[in-house]
């Protein structure tokens, strides 16, 4: 008999048992985690009327959109961080801050599917709702790392960075606005060579474009911190409040990432990704989103984390097999990847 | 090899890029001979390097297979989505992105006018179709995967977009550039997460790029 063939879209897929298994064995290990560190679970829709999400502002936006029976365009969320913000405003406009919310759901984004970035994505955050930085920050990082060791990973990173500093930066050297947004392009685009290029052509001190060029490549320990001076020092100042707040099992976990940016518009300072040698893409990220509350009514300081668990669960794998095979780790570590769907060099 | 290097997994294109990309890596410490000498092996662990065509550099940097790479700009502005950190123009293999129709009254032109659509043959569909989107023209973009030369001289198409670097088999073939898109060189590209893990190698890799 032929096979029928019944296809799904693009970017989703079916999970079947063996997997699924694996996949439960993390969740419940982060959701342990989060539950013991006060962040009550909830759920919301997946879809949301269009215009309350667009409220955000500046956030991915939706790749998936139907009409209710009433006409109105409905959408498939991108994030939690939106909905939660929604969440927050309408369901506790007069609760006494912090607040702690824990999901675990799935999103949707128009991306090109591939391993670990599917278009259909399930996720493990929290928010953290009304406790400014640093001491929210180091909360949410705390946390984050103490989820990461849940799921036994053993050789993850944070990467921490500000989301203002590199804008500001810009500002204070009198750059104009059309110029910055060219340069946040680049920037946002990973490309060094564009922002060389676009940075030699602003007329500006070459002490200043040099500075504008260095920054954002310098990367590693909290040394970083203590280096930069000039128009960044007030971003460092705050970076630097975080990580003295952080233990020394959190503190050695994170490396300080000054060129760190976000394409999501709502975050306003410390911002963070996650990194594990046997993925080539971040496990997830985070960050203050100090403005997005109040875009909802109910103006509070925040910060949150998103990790996308089938990335969790590839990086385990992938750790495992490390592990398995110490020769290969010591020689070529990252050829790993190549050769982890079968296919041997 | 060099120390200061190790542990990096360089993709090296082969093709036009290889012997110079290879020189660059000697001069800074690394030692090529194997790969100069052998022409089939593709995976070369003890310095490091696996080879490849040029095209799929960026996607094994951006999986995370090399930790590095070396590619064109031409090759990534036809890939923009790539999640890689391009770190360096390397100067060398430059090259220009042109359009070129046969000599004489220009068939592109004439299509445009009367037909409304011209049709354009090229290996780098977005690239092409971005730049006729930006300057306002409809254009029927034709991918060809071998000689793009032939396919105005058939009639297939009226214009082409290809790379080119001294002009010799546009001007073999009878066609003459109508418009540069952009010059294209060597780069190196970066995986994000090893941009971050190993950024020591990384930095000192470029430090050492620049110098020489």
């Amino acid at each position: 008999m032929r096979p029928q063939i019944h296809p799904i879209p693009s970017g989703t897929r079916d999970v079947l048992p063996d997997e699924m298994r694996e996949l439960r064995d993390i969740t419940e290990s982060v959701r342990r985690v989060f539950e013991r560190d006060g962040y009550g679970e909830v759920w919301t829709p997946a879809l949301e009327y269009e215009d309350v999400l667009a409220r955000g502002g500046g956030g991915e936006p939706p790749a998936y959109r139907v009409f209710d029976d009433h006409g109105e365009v409905l959408a498939l969320r991108t994030d939690m961080t939106v909905p939660i913000a929604r969440l927050v405003a309408t369901r506790y406009p007069t609760v006494e801050p912090p607040l702690r919310f824990s999901y675990f759901a799935h999103a949707y984004r128009g991306v090109r599917p591939h391993r670990g970035q599917m278009r259909e994505f399930l996720q493990a955050g929290i928010e953290l709702v009304g406790a400014p930085a640093p001491q929210g920050t180091a909360e949410a990082l705390t946390v984050l790392c103490h989820a990461l060791d849940a799921v036994g990973l053993r050789d993850f990173r944070i990467g921490l960075g500000d989301a203002s500093l590199y804008p500001t930066l810009l500002r204070s050297l009198m750059v104009p606005q059309t110029a910055i947004d060219v340069l946040m392009d680049a920037l946002v685009g990973r490309d060094f060579v564009a922002l060389e290029a676009e940075l030699g052509q602003l007329g500006i001190a070459d002490g200043d474009a040099d500075l504008l060029l260095r920054v954002p490549q310098m990367r590693g320990g909290p040394e970083v911190l203590a280096d930069a001076q000039g128009p960044v020092a007030g971003a460092l100042a705050g970076l630097r409040g975080v990580f003295e707040l952080l233990s020394p099992e959190v503190a050695e976990r994170v490396i300080v990432d000054l060129g760190l940016v976000r394409r999501m518009g709502y975050y306003t300072g410390a911002v963070f990704d996650v990194y594990d040698p046997a993925l080539g893409a971040p496990l997830g990220g985070g960050g203050r989103y100090d403005e997005l509350l109040g875009r909802f009514g109910r103006p509070l300081p925040a910060v949150g984390f998103a990790l996308t668990i089938d990335r969790l669960h590839i990086a385990l794998a992938g750790e495992e097999t490390a592990a398995d095979d110490p020769e290969t780790q010591m020689t070529a570590p990252p050829l790993r990847a190549a050769t982890s769907d079968g296919a041997r060099p | 090899m060099n120390g200061s290097l190790d542990g990096l997994v360089i993709a090296v294109p082969r093709g036009a890029l290889m012997t110079e990309t290879l020189d660059r890596l000697d001069a800074i410490g690394l030692d090529t001979s194997e790969v100069r000498s052998n022409d089939r092996k593709l995976l070369f662990g003890d310095v490091g390097i696996v080879t490849m065509r040029p095209s799929d550099v960026p996607t094994y940097v951006e999986a995370g297979a090399a930790d590095v790479g070396i590619t064109g700009k031409d090759v990534l502005t036809e890939q923009p989505d790539r999640a890689v950190y391009e770190l360096m123009d390397l100067g060398y293999g430059l090259c220009r992105m042109v359009f070129a129709t046969v000599d004489g009254p220009d068939p592109s032109a004439e299509a445009l006018r009367r037909l409304g659509v011209m049709r354009v043959a090229t290996k780098y569909h977005k690239t092409a179709a971005a730049y006729f989107e930006r300057t306002g023209r409809q254009a029927e973009i034709v991918e060809v995967k071998g000689s793009v030369e032939l396919a105005p001289l058939t009639g297939l198409v009226e214009a082409i977009v290809d790379l080119t670097a001294t002009g010799t088999t546009l001007r073999e073939n009878n066609l003459v550039i109508r418009e540069e898109l952009y010059a294209s060189t060597a780069r190196l590209i970066a995986n994000p997460v090893s941009h971050k893990l190993k950024a020591a190698a990384i930095d000192a890799m470029l430090e050492q790029l620049r110098a020489h």
